[in-house]
């Protein structure tokens, strides 16, 4: 442990530590542009330089080690110098046109110039300009403002593992480009945008919107996916203007993916800001009171055998907890939260739940992936997945089950479908033994491949590959589900499932298509087959008119979620709480509200009026709401239903066509729209279309 | 001695003389006042009257949407919205400034980088409903072709003290 000074303060440090950690963790800022802790380190901005007694010359301290007895200075006149001179030069050839860049406000450029820039330019010549490129619908450039920092050339080879952008030209005419013009084909890429320190990377959707001090910041929790991101949600009055990053190392570190970060335009189109009820076949629009009579004169004495419930992807567990509690004081136990239809075991909490925790993949050696495209499920958990990879290098092991994708990291391909898992669970499959070897083995079992017919078999399967390879070990728990809907874990939690009695998702649709359930309960519910429903009357609370909004009877507009204080678990079993940034649109209202009146309305009081009483009913209801913010793990043990049936052994289908529309919000969003078109993902509109 | 020293001063009325005096003496002076709706007093190029946004000579906007005018205002009497233009430069979608709240002090023209807001020679803008004085960005321009030759050499002139 090398023990040095900095600034005559003495300080001990790891072996390997670079001078820029340790000024870190004494608390001493060091001005820099090109070192980033996530990335690698290329010392080409030599704005961090400090004094080091005894060298010749002023150090980069990004890339130098620390060693024992060296005496660093931070803040001398030399160090002062120094930096003032790389100052100069990096604004050689920046424009002065802060007032016009988005970066302005928030731009490292901007702020080191502060301390560190001449009061006027002494450069006479032509600045140089650059060419913009075109990276995308997502990435906005002003590449005459680089400063060839490399971080985003870095992060796209690193964290993104898109390499398409680099640093082309020598000297004066260096460049960061695409080389052939290409759109950077990542999930990830709006942190591109992040990483800049100055303005050349933009972000398209957001420009010239708003500066950031204007707007106010709120924390509050991703729900694009299951991941459970934590966001900062920036929010100008009532509108929501942009979604950036917080870290947090266990879940997303600092990163957030694509649709997370830019599917919020969809918060302001389509908006479902009042009730409405459909009379003569037409949805017209009504107040509260009339839309929770129309529910009320149709539920009242209706047995409960025939109502059903059914909850959607971006469900919080606050809405969930009202809504069971009002189907059980009614008598159903129709009650289901998988709208995907997945079948799977909802009872044992260690089969539904992401075991070995997302921070875990940095321990774990070898990855088998099951039906599932984790790069668009969980762009996060694939970006840590390909972290893995780069420390392990040819040591990592990977295989796939499922589709044969482009992962960012290389695997084996295994198979298509079931049979290779059954291969796979009997032993006669090489990669068993890869499993078996690794000191921590970790299966991922998407969402999609129980999302069928067979699908507690295909747990069953799993089930038996892990207990055949041992998967679950001394503190090492390999077994992996991975969601793809946020509000879908703490539904599992809360039992949001079929009761005693109770019909599943095509029980449910068989029942309403046949006349046996008379009125469907969708809590946001949109990816279910609506002409199934038949004659059922349905109630639809949610904030979009998607597919659920067509199809209702009534009509009860929610919030969404930035527009409320929820609790959302993510995959791994860990509860985050989102909080309000700007008010819901006209008569919307927070979704428990919703419900505790509709059930006033029923003649069923809830026994909860405000937040904290709603909280302390979730925390009486589940453990995992009683620790927020961090993982309630699941107890090891059996999880596989004992009746299973036979494995079909169709190949396993991917569940996500467009990464970029999976639900209400972002199949609304312009953004998402214009990025499904220009990734090609489906073919353009043409006139002929609808 | 006071008593008879005010009553011989009453008594020849030496107050009224002298005010009487001062009075003719201003009677051959010129006068101060003016008359105003058809005189006007001097102002300085400093001036800070009503608001105009300004454009460049070839008619282009001078705005830019930085909103460092709206960020310095210590009324918080301007609200800018902005988005790209057609041809992908930063212009402002909305511009308005509520003269009610104004405070006439200067400062968005100071903190403006492209001279395009500044507070001109014109102080009689009165109106008759308070709506009036909710200047938009329409407006605003206006005012800045109305003025442009005096609001130009008002920036002139004070050039060399920047």
């Amino acid at each position: 442990m090398p023990t040095l000074s900095i600034n005559g303060i003495s300080v001990e440090v790891a072996p390997g530590t670079s001078i820029i950690q340790a000024c870190e963790q004494l608390g001493i800022e060091v001005p820099r542009f090109c070192y980033h802790e996530r990335l690698s380190v290329p010392a080409n901005c030599r704005m961090c330089l400090v004094e080091q007694k005894g060298a010749p010359k002023p150090v980069a301290s990004c890339a130098m080690p620390c060693a024992d007895k060296m005496e660093i200075f931070t803040d001398s006149e030399l160090v002062h110098k120094a930096r003032k001179g790389v100052m100069e030069f990096l604004l050689i050839n920046h424009p002065l046109d802060c007032p016009i860049c988005d970066q302005g406000g928030e731009c490292d450029l901007q702020d080191q110039a502060l301390g560190y820039g001449f009061d006027r330019g002494r450069y006479i010549e032509n600045k140089r300009a650059v060419s913009e490129k075109y990276l995308g619908p997502l990435i906005k450039t002003f590449m005459t403002r680089c400063i060839q920092c490399t971080r985003c050339v870095r992060f796209a080879d690193e964290i993104a593992g898109a390499p398409e952008i680099g640093l082309l030209g020598r000297n004066e005419m260096v460049e960061i480009g695409t080389y052939v013009e290409s759109a950077i084909t990542s999930e990830l890429s709006g942190n591109l945008v992040d990483v800049c320190p100055v303005g050349a990377l933009t972000s398209k959707p957001y420009a010239f919107a708003a500066r950031p001090w204007e707007l106010k910041k709120t924390d509050s929790i991703d729900v694009f996916d299951a991941v459970g991101c934590n966001i900062r949600i920036d929010a100008r009055g009532s509108e929501v203007m942009r979604v950036l990053p917080r870290t947090n190392e266990d879940v997303n570190e600092e990163w957030i993916a694509d649709k997370s970060r830019h599917a919020i335009d969809g918060l302001l189109r389509q908006r479902l800001d009042q009730p409405y009820v459909r009379k003569d076949g037409k949805l017209v629009p009504a107040s509260w009171p009339e839309a929770l009579a129309a529910i009320a004169a149709k539920l009242k004495g209706l047995d409960g055998s025939k109502i059903a419930a059914i909850a959607g992807d971006l469900a919080d567990a606050e809405a969930l907890i009202a809504l069971k509690d009002l189907m059980t004081a009614l008598g159903s136990t129709n009650l289901e939260c998988r709208q995907d239809g997945g079948k799977f075991d909802p009872h044992a909490r260690a089969g539904y739940l992401f075991n070995s925790t997302i921070a875990g993949i940095d321990q774990a050696d070898a990855f088998l992936i099951v039906g599932s495209n984790p790069r668009w499920e969980a762009p996060i958990i694939n970006a840590r997945i390909r972290k893995r990879f780069l420390t392990l290098r040819e040591n990592f092991q990977a295989a796939v089950i499922g589709a044969n994708l482009d992962l960012t990291y290389p695997y084996e391909y295994l198979g298509a479908g079931p049979e290779t898992l059954t291969k796979l669970a009997s032993g006669r499959h090489a990669f068993a033994k890869v499993l078996q070897n690794a000191k921590a083995p970790m299966l991922i079992l998407g969402s999609g491949a129980v999302a069928r017919p067979d699908g507690l078999a295909i747990q069953a399967l799993v089930a038996k590959l892990a207990a055949k390879v041992g998967l679950v070990r001394d503190g090492w728990n390999g077994f992996n589900f991975l969601h793809r809907a946020a509000g879908r874990v703490g539904a599992l939690e809360l039992g949001f499932v079929p009761g005693e009695g109770g019909r599943d998702l095509d029980a449910i649709l068989d029942g309403a298509g046949k006349g046996e359930i008379e009125a469907v309960y969708l809590l946001g519910a949109d990816e279910i087959d609506m002409s199934k429903l038949g004659k059922a009357f349905v109630i639809y609370q949610g904030h979009h008119g998607d597919r659920g909004a067509h199809r209702a009877d009534v009509i009860l507009p929610g919030a969404a979620y930035t527009e409320k204080n929820a609790t959302y678990v993510n995959t791994e079993g860990r509860a985050q709480m989102a909080r309000l940034a700007s008010f819901p649109p006209g008569e919307a209202r927070e979704d428990w509200k919703i419900l505790r009146a509709l059930a006033e309305a029923l003649g069923k009081i809830l026994p909860y009026d405000t937040l904290s009483q709603v909280r302390r009913r979730l925390a009486e209801a589940a453990s995992v709401f009683r620790n927020i913010d961090s993982v309630t793990a699941a107890e090891p043990g059996p999880f596989a239903a004992a009746s299973t049936g036979t494995v079909d052994n169709a190949p396993f289908a991917m569940p996500i066509e467009n990464y970029y529309m999976t639900d209400p919000i972002s199949r609304t969003s312009p953004t998402m729209a214009k990025c499904t078109e220009d990734f090609g993902i489906v073919e353009p509109r043409t006139g002929t279309h609808g | 001695m006071a008593f008879l020293d005010s009553a011989a001063r009453s008594m020849f009325l030496s107050e009224i003389v002298k005010g009487m005096a001062l009075t003719f003496k201003y009677m051959f002076k010129p006068r101060m006042t003016i008359n105003y709706p058809f005189e006007k007093g001097p102002l300085s190029p400093r001036f800070r009257g009503e608001h105009a946004l300004r454009r460049y000579p070839n008619g282009e906007e001078r705005c830019i949407a930085c909103k460092l005018c709206e960020a310095v205002c210590p009324a918080l009497a301007i609200t800018i919205e902005a988005e790209p233009r057609e041809d992908g430069s930063r212009r402002t979608t909305r511009y308005d400034i509520d003269m009610t709240k104004c405070i006439y002090c200067g400062l968005c023209q100071e903190a403006c980088p492209v001279d395009a807001i500044v507070e001109g020679p014109n102080f009689e803008f009165a109106t008759e409903t308070r709506e009036e004085l909710y200047y938009n960005k329409e407006k605003l321009l206006a005012n800045g072709d109305r003025w442009e030759a005096a609001l130009a050499a008002n920036l002139a002139a004070d050039a060399p003290y920047r």
